[in-house]
Order: C-alpha cells, then structure tokens, then sequence
C-alpha cells in the first residue's frame, strides 16, 4: 500500500519502480559483456581513447622542459635490469653486427634534416655524454633503476640540422617482432601480448619466470622471406621529448657498455614516459613531418597495438 | 537541534502513518550513482592492469626475486597445476580463483579470473583505456561532490560525527554488532559510525587512490615528486592495491548494512531522495509525537 503523501510537486513520487529500473540500468551498464562489445566498436575506442587524449593535454600543460624525472643515487641501481621486448633480436644482419661488438654500427640519421648522418659507436661516445641514474617503468607496472650514458638527442639533432617542417624524430630498430604474413593469427595473439613481455626467438632459454605468457610469437632466425616481410620495432616522440635534456642515446648501462638484452649497441632514453617508449637497438634516427606512413600511422609497434602514443602514466 | 541540522529547507513531511525525509540531494545522489559506475569499472579495469604484472614490491624499484605480495601458478608435487598467492613469505592455495581459473572452458594461469577483469580476455591496452578514462569521471565528480558538499555544508553535517554521537561511541558499535539501527530523530543523521566510516573513505581513501595512482606516472613524477610521499613508485604501486582492497571491503560491508536496515527505504531514498523515519516501537514520549 502506498503511503499518502503530501509531497511538494515538484519532488516525483518514490515508488518501488523506479528504483527497481535504476538498478537495472547500472547493472545492464556494468554487464561484462556490454562493456567488451563497447569497447570493440569503433565508436567504444574513440569514446576511451579520450582519456589517454586527457592525460595527453594536462601532461603538456604541466611538464615544462626543465621538468626533469627523478635522478637517483647510485646506490639504489637495481642489481638486475629487467631486460624485455626483444631480448636477442634473432635478425641476421643484427646477429653480424653484434659478433663484431658493433664495430661495423653506423647510426643513420635522415628524413628532414639538412646534413644526413652516418655515425659509428666511436664518434657517438666522441660526442658530448650525459650520464643519468633513473626509474624505468614498465607499461606492466614494475619498475628497475639503472644507470645510462649517452649522447644527448639534442646532440645529434643539431648535427643533422633540423629542416623546418621536421616535427617527430622516429626510431628504426634491429629487432624483428612479427612477420606480416598470418595476419589472423597475428591479431588473435598480439592482444594477449604487451610491451613488458620478452620477444624471444625460437629455441632461446627461459630467463624470466613470468615470461611464459610470451610463447613463441617473436620469429626464428631462418627463413625470413618464407615467413612474410618482417615488421621491426619502431617508435616515435615529438621535438619537445627530443630536445629534453635527459632524452638521450645510451651505449652504457651501468657505466659497461650496454648488452644486446638491454638494447645494443643505442637505446633511446625518454625518461618521462613508460618503457614501450625506451626503444632498443635502434639503427635509424628519420625526422619526418607526421606519423602517417610508420606503420600504421600511430607512431610506434605498441601504439599501432592499442597502447597510447604518449606514454606518461 | 542536530537531527534537523542536516536537512537545508522544509524537508519533512509527515503522512499518516510514516515521516518522510527529503535526506539526499539531487547533487548527492548523482554523485553516488557516478562513483558506483566509476569505481566499478576502475576495480575490473584495475585488475586487468594488475595482471599484466600479478606481484606488488616496496620501494622505488621491483624486486623480482623478492615480491611482497604475488598471485601466480605453479604446479603440485603430483604435477597438476595450482593458483597460488604468495604474501610476505607465505604461500595459499587458490585454485579456481587466483592465479588458475578457467577461461573459455579450460583453466588459465591468470592472476585475477576473467569475471573479475575488464575486458574479460588479457588485454592491458584496453585496460588501460577504461582506467584513465573513468578516473578521470571519477575525479571530476569527486571535484563536484566536495565542491558541494564543501559549499553547501552537507559534508561538514553529514559526516563529522557531533559531539554527542562521540561520547555514544561504544553504544553505537553494540547496535551494529547486534543489527539493531537507530530509529525515530536518530534516524534522521548518519550514527557516528557511518559518519567515520565515510570520512574515511570520501576524504581518506579515495583521495590515496588518486594520489597513488598518480605516482606511477612517470610524467606526473617530472613535476610532481609524489613517489617519495609513499616511499617509491613499487610502494605507491602496493599503496594502490592495498587500498583498492579496503574499498571492496567498505562497498561489501555498505551493501550489507544497506540490505539489513531497510533495502526499500535505503534504495529509495538514493533514488528519489526521500527516507522514511520509522517512529520508535516504544511507546512515543511528548517528542515523538506532535
């Protein structure tokens, strides 16, 4: 039975109904399966990717170029640096530089730049070198310090010279992650797969325990034409990342040279964004104008894979 | 009086048999209703980040070797396959729930179960998409909720526990404990209890979670040294799970005490905004009967 009421008008009667419905509302909202529905259709991905474009804006606002990340004492280097991605590109190219100790590397520098370069491992340590103890963060959530040595982008920038339409500086890597041939079975596995999971190529030993995930996505050494063309890492930032002061090019971890795990013989350092971003055996700098054309068009291998291009948090 | 005191306008209206309670603004209402769906999809979202890396360390950096806490699998004396979770050098079996559920039919080793996760499937790149765009519908009605709370004054009446319900403490707990809730003027304001136990979360809680959040941001970190107010990114990190962990425990205990005081009163009133008073059982004095 219903209460009389003497309610003002403006206030809806309570009734059972009403709440009844609102409760199914908020469950239906929160069904599992409507959610990955959503999330799958192209209007669900614009609609979440507004956050990342959210944390995007603040984070431009905030950080300043004199924003430095946190350097840390020596003393809290992490024994072990969590080695992930690629770990040993199984490339044949890369296994020859690598048996020389990169003594044939040349770091090729183009795109829109004014003098293209061509630099070995002995003029890039010529060069002026930044050292940094700092936190690297895994898209996973872990985290290792470690200490690097290198030569400041800025650096190699202003050799190059900058043509006036260069706007993004990309990185050409050694390390082969998949093959374009299988596409099918590519994208039922690359959603399980992410940044933080060692690429192991056929046949390589467990060196992590909670690598298992990885399976054996990343591709063996022969038979590359059979396989399809290879897609080799790739990544990208922008002038402002580039011309930070940590933003470097690293040849040392932990004041030795730097290990094929970790990423020889040059590994990008871009300390204020997630590990995806450090890219590895990095082989070719190009400056272009946009992203279109690298990949596909999202500016780097996690970012074509749903991870967002600019990786703060 | 401190029982009307939490109300703001004629907001009483007596019908023949029951008082009604204009007790939930239309500001306050939205705002729960908001944070139900926020914080839902941040714990399943949360979750699904969680088990890119099911293991939580203290300090700046992870120590892979030495975790504090980790959900994983591994596999019995007889070779069959176990869930485990493993806590400051202690090793449970959950099997089925933790660390080995099924997943399409067969069992997976997945840290949290593909029910409790967001999307179901592994896949912390989405994840990631639904956790920053519901903290940030999280943070934003948060602002709105204490601006308003803060202007109007009803965080201040609503939560901060009067002088009288202080001394009453003890007997405030005896009446939970024994599912007996207050009735008749009582009834019109938060016990003291629920009064603290909401502090805690609106002004304690969720605000860690934030900040916690926050911490793992290398970006943020650049301006914002907030790592070294919870000892390292790895203890912000476990901060974060932690919390995550006494907030499941406040919503488990609120539905309860929800469901036991009058599900039909409670609901609607969350709804709509009015709240029945029951008048006492006893026999009414001169105050409870005009």
């Amino acid at each position: 039975m219903r209460p009389r009421l003497t309610l003002p008008r403006s206030i809806a009667l309570p009734h059972r109904r009403g709440f009844l419905t609102a409760a199914a509302g908020l469950l239906g909202v929160s069904a599992l399966g409507g959610c990955d529905r959503f999330a799958a259709s192209a209007t669900g991905q614009r609609a979440l990717k507004t956050g990342e474009d959210a944390n995007l804006f603040v984070q431009r606002l905030l950080l300043t170029p004199a924003s430095l990340a946190k350097e840390f004492p020596d003393s809290e280097i992490s024994p072990w640096f969590k080695p992930n991605g690629t770990i040993d590109p199984p490339d044949r190219a890369y296994k020859t530089l690598a048996a020389k100790s990169f003594e044939g590397f040349k770091l090729r520098v183009d795109g829109l730049v004014e003098r293209p370069q061509e630099l070995s491992l002995a003029e890039l340590r010529a060069l002026p070198a930044r050292t940094q103890t700092t936190r690297h963060d895994c898209v996973e959530g872990w985290s290792a310090i470690g200490k690097w040595t290198g030569v400041p982008l800025a650096e190699v920038l202003q050799r190059a010279g900058l043509k006036p339409n260069a706007r993004y500086v990309v990185f050409h890597c050694a390390d082969t992650m998949e093959y374009t041939a299988s596409e099918e079975t590519e994208e039922a596995e690359e959603k399980t797969a992410n940044p933080g999971m060692e690429q192991r190529p056929e046949g390589a030993e467990n060196q992590a325990s909670d690598s298992k995930a990885a399976g054996n996505e990343a591709p063996a050494d022969e038979g590359e034409a059979a396989q399809g063309t290879p897609v080799r890492y790739y990544e990208s930032i922008d002038l402002t990342d580039a011309y930070h002061p940590q933003t470097i090019l690293a040849y040392d971890l932990n004041g030795k040279a730097l290990p094929v795990a970790n990423g020889a013989p040059l590994r990008l350092r871009v300390e204020r964004q997630l590990g995806y971003k450090q890219a590895k055996y990095i082989m070719r700098i190009e400056l272009t104008e946009g992203l279109t054309g690298i990949g596909d068009g999202n500016g780097g291998y996690w970012e074509d894979r749903g991870y967002e291009w600019y990786a703060g948090i | 009086m401190a029982a009307g005191s939490t109300l703001s306008g004629p907001d009483i209206v007596e019908t023949v048999r029951r008082r009604w309670m204009f007790r939930h603004p239309l500001v306050i209402r939205l705002a729960h209703w908001t944070n139900v769906a926020c914080l839902a999809i941040l714990l399943m979202s949360g979750l699904q980040i969680f088990n890119a890396h099911p293991a939580l360390y203290w300090g700046s950096a992870s120590t892979f070797d030495k975790p504090f806490v980790a959900i994983t699998d591994d596999q019995k004396d007889d070779g069959t396959a176990r869930g485990i979770v493993y806590v400051a050098g202690q090793t449970f079996d959950t099997t089925g729930v933790l660390g080995l559920s099924n997943l399409n039919g067969r069992p997976a080793g997945r840290a949290f179960p593909s029910w409790a996760t967001l999307p179901a499937h592994q896949d912390l790149a989405t994840g990631r998409r639904w956790h920053f765009l519901f903290a940030w519908a999280f943070v934003i009605n948060g602002l709105i909720y204490l601006l308003y709370g803060l202007g109007t004054g009803q965080l201040r009446r609503r939560l901060v526990p009067d002088a009288d319900q202080m001394r009453g403490f003890g007997s405030s707990i005896r009446e939970h404990l024994t599912l007996h809730f207050p009735e008749g003027d009582e009834a019109k304001r938060y016990n003291v209890l629920q009064k603290l136990t909401y502090l805690v979360v609106v002004a304690v809680l969720l605000p860690l979670m934030v900040l916690t959040g926050l911490a793992m941001s290398p970006g943020v970190n650049a301006v914002v040294p907030l790592p070294d107010l919870f000892g390292g990114r790895q203890s912000a990190r476990t901060i974060h799970f932690i919390v995550t962990n006494l907030l499941v425990l406040f919503v488990i205990v609120h539905v309860l005490l929800v469901l036991l005081s009058g599900v039909v009163n409670n609901m609607r009133s969350m709804v709509t905004g009015w709240f029945v008073i029951e008048r006492k059982k006893l026999p009414a004095g001169p105050g409870e009967s005009r």
